[in-house]
């Protein structure tokens, strides 16, 4: 049976290589199941409850694109990646689209061919410090010893942080980052340089969080957002447009618990081209009218999926800082639905 | 005489003394105390020391141990609990008590299948374990594979069932054809198999229903059963392998030979963790999107030939450890090959190896939770990924990492006590 199942696959390989590369909206479809690719577990962003449901913030733009092309929210198929897997995962088709955290870099855009379909949230390299030490600035951080995950960017924005602003400092290299919470508390260094968002969650499991601070200097630049192959725009195109019907949904005021009444009685014209009572929005992706009303229905506006998984109100507690709306003096920035 | 002598003594005892104790400080817990612990100065020194570092320690973990809160959903509310005294939060370990065992996406429901499974899984191996029992349990061994499979994947019975009257016809075969010649047999045997389970490939779609249990992919798999599926597996399937190797390797045909010698070397010459990279991300890229081999049964694959490799190694040291002399007895008696290895070469190298296969077995076992990096969720995978990331539970450390010690280390100690009691009870220092 499994030779048969190897012949097979031999003969069609080079048709399916072509093959694929078209259509993933309609293997998509013809499945029934979105593929997606998530991290193995990180705080808010992407973890596994207690009885075993994919909860988060990247889960949920998973969940918002088979809403809006399966109808169903339930209809995904988490592959978990790591970072050492994510890519061929993506690149060899295993996955249909990745949602792990994963920064917008040229080198991962252009050289590993793959197309990010916008950003789902702005990070940036953070220092956290102990109250206790008295820093305000990370200006003031000469001579400090710095916990630093090795092989890492945040590695060499360190460095060019600090020689830009001529001061020295003493590297701590550290694998994980439960390796560095460790060392951290342990005072085996000063400072602790990971993503801001990671250091919130970081300082979150600690005994008391209010003995540390994060610094207000971000000194890189990380925007993560989902991403797909390249080759194929219509599924790009997808991916790109669900999570922007997000971003479009929290500006003109749309939310999960009003969804069903604007969608019936709004005088906004693109509230309605939005939700699909006007328009042809849907039918130009190959979806049904309401395909960004299902997803905006089931996880809710972008606000209100970062309010539930990282917002102030959980134990992460980030603010929206870059991530407000651009009319809130933010970076999202949806382009028009029209 | 006696007078006179009772008059030049003052008394003179009439009756023996009765036994008197021994010195207290010839005897008992003291005598033990002087003797092993305060024999010298210098010695009773280090005593003290170590008393205090003991003291240190264990002051230090027991009431983190003994005040420890079993039960919150939450490390928030644990630390509420607690209330700022020292305690573990093994709360964890309860609340993701299935997970840890099971992974987290096996349908509660059916957490019975492979609990029973792993419980027939000590009948299977108890007459393998204990030669006294009676061998016609061997029997229920030789089934349980494909019952265990059965359980653990659901399904159509008709899967399994298939795959063992492969085996029955195959050995029929070979057992039809080996008075001939062995590789008649061999090649007779294989190709019947083989020829079974085309027809059943062609016959199970069709019957997919018969006897069916709910059917779990693997990629649900997860937990501590993980590893003791991958242990279990690739134990026994690189213990036959790697007998072939050995002897493939001390062959006189020179394409076997230098086959198994290349093999050999080659997969002791590149670490695990490569060959499980090359398993779970190269081998994508051979396959067209959607089809390819079940993950589960790549990385099976990937660890019984690493670990074959080493036990060849292993077994060919044992091989080697005979005395020319009992080759030669063997083939005065004309015997020929298939016999003489296999009523009197390997009965003795294998003893001989004993140690050394269980060495390997071990560190096997504990190697299977290498297969979190390439996202399987193992108990390690299952702790470091989605509990540790997990909103409730990110940042407790101690209680989860100690419980995957304990679980790993009441397996591998048990192994190793089994191993002590098989070489006594074989006593191999042929006394």
């Amino acid at each position: 049976m499994k030779k048969s199942v190897l012949f097979g696959a031999l003969t069609v390989a080079g048709l399916a290589a072509g093959a694929a590369a078209a259509g993933t909206l309609d293997d998509v479809k013809a499945r029934g199941k979105l593929n997606c690719g998530v991290t193995t577990g990180l705080v808010g962003f992407a973890a596994p409850d207690a009885n075993g449901e994919w909860k988060g913030f990247d889960v949920a733009v998973c969940r918002a694109v088979a809403a809006a092309v399966l109808g169903d929210p339930s209809a995904v198929e988490f592959v978990p990646t790591t970072g050492k897997t994510r890519f061929t995962a993506l690149a060899s088709g295993e996955i249909d689209m990745l949602a792990r955290n994963t920064t917008w870099t040229f080198s991962r855009d252009v050289d590993l061919k793959f197309e990010f379909t916008g950003v789902n949230y702005y990070d940036g390299q953070g220092f956290m410090v102990p109250k206790e030490l008295g820093v305000s600035s990370a200006k003031d951080l000469d001579g400090a010893t710095v916990c630093i995950q090795t092989g890492t960017t945040t590695e060499l924005n360190l460095a060019d942080f600090f020689r830009a602003n001529n001061i020295s400092y003493e590297p701590v290299p550290i694998e994980t980052n439960a390796e560095a919470q460790q060392q951290y508390l342990a005072g085996a260094c000063d400072v602790y340089t990971t993503d801001a968002s990671g250091l919130a969650a970081t300082r979150a499991t600690f005994e008391n969080p209010g003995e540390h601070i994060l610094l207000p200097e971000i000194v890189s630049k990380e925007p993560l957002g989902p991403l797909v192959r390249h080759g194929d725009n219509e599924w790009a195109d997808v991916v790109r447009w669900t999570l922007n019907a997000l971003i479009t949904a929290e500006e003109l005021g749309v939310s999960s618990a009003n969804v069903a009444e604007m969608a019936s009685s709004t005088n906004n014209p693109e509230v309605a081209r939005l939700l699909g009572t006007e328009g042809e929005l849907g039918s130009m992706l190959g979806l049904e009218a309401d395909w960004a009303k299902r997803a905006i229905e089931t996880q809710g506006n972008y606000g209100e999926i970062f309010a539930k998984n990282i917002g102030e109100e959980t134990p992460i507690g980030l603010s929206r800082g870059l991530n407000a709306q651009w009319t809130d003096g933010g970076l999202l920035y949806s382009p028009p639905f029209r | 005489m006696s007078d006179a002598h009772a008059h030049s003594v003052a008394f003179v005892r009439e009756t023996s003394l009765p036994p008197a104790p021994p010195p207290v400080a010839e005897t008992g817990i003291v005598k033990w105390l002087r003797e092993n612990l305060f024999a010298t100065w210098a010695n009773g020194l280090l005593t003290v020391a170590s008393l205090y570092v003991i003291y240190l320690i264990l002051s230090a973990t027991m009431p983190w141990f003994f005040n420890g809160v079993w039960i919150a959903s939450s490390l928030a509310e644990c630390r509420e609990i607690l209330d700022g005294t020292t305690g573990g939060c093994f709360a964890v370990l309860t609340e993701r008590w299935n997970q840890l065992l099971f992974g987290f996406t096996y349908p509660n429901e059916l957490y019975w299948r492979p609990s029973l499974a792993f419980v027939m899984l000590f009948a299977a191996l108890a007459p393998v374990l204990f030669f006294d029992l009676p061998r016609k349990l061997l029997i229920f061994t030789g089934l349980y594979p494909f019952i265990a499979y059965w359980l653990i994947w659901g399904g159509s019975i008709l899967v399994p069932l298939f795959a063992l009257v492969g085996f029955i016809v195959g050995y029929v075969v070979y057992v039809r054809l080996e008075k001939t010649s062995f590789a008649a047999g061999f090649f007779g045997g294989v190709g019947a198999a083989l020829v079974t389970w085309a027809i059943g490939g062609y016959i199970t779609p069709f019957l997919s229903g018969v006897l069916a249990l709910e059917a779990v992919p693997s990629r649900n798999m997860g937990g501590y059963m993980l590893n003791m599926m991958l242990g279990v597996t690739c134990v026994s399937l690189s213990l036959p392998i790697g007998i072939a190797l050995a002897l493939g390797r001390q062959s006189s045909m020179p394409l076997i030979k230098w086959i198994c010698v290349i093999f050999i070397e080659f997969v002791r010459g590149v670490p695990l963790i490569t060959l499980l990279f090359v398993a779970n991300v190269m081998l994508a890229y051979f396959f067209p999107p959607g089809t390819g081999v079940d993950l589960f049964l790549r990385v099976v694959i990937m660890i019984t030939l690493f670990s074959s490799a080493y036990i060849a190694e292993v077994i060919r040291g044992g091989l080697a450890a005979l005395p020319k002399g009992q080759y030669e007895a063997a083939d005065s008696l004309g015997l020929d090959y298939p016999q003489a290895m296999r009523l009197i070469i390997l009965p003795q190298a294998l003893k001989i190896s004993i140690p050394g296969i269980v060495n390997i077995a071990v560190g096997l076992f504990k190697d299977t939770t290498l297969v979190s990096v390439i996202s399987m969720f193992d108990i390690l995978g299952m702790i470091r990924g989605p509990i540790l990331a997990s909103t409730d539970w990110n940042g407790v450390y101690w209680e989860l990492l100690g419980f995957a010690c304990v679980v790993f280390f009441v397996v591998c100690y048990s192994i190793s006590q089994y191993s002590q009691w098989l070489e006594r009870r074989l006593a191999t220092d042929h006394r």
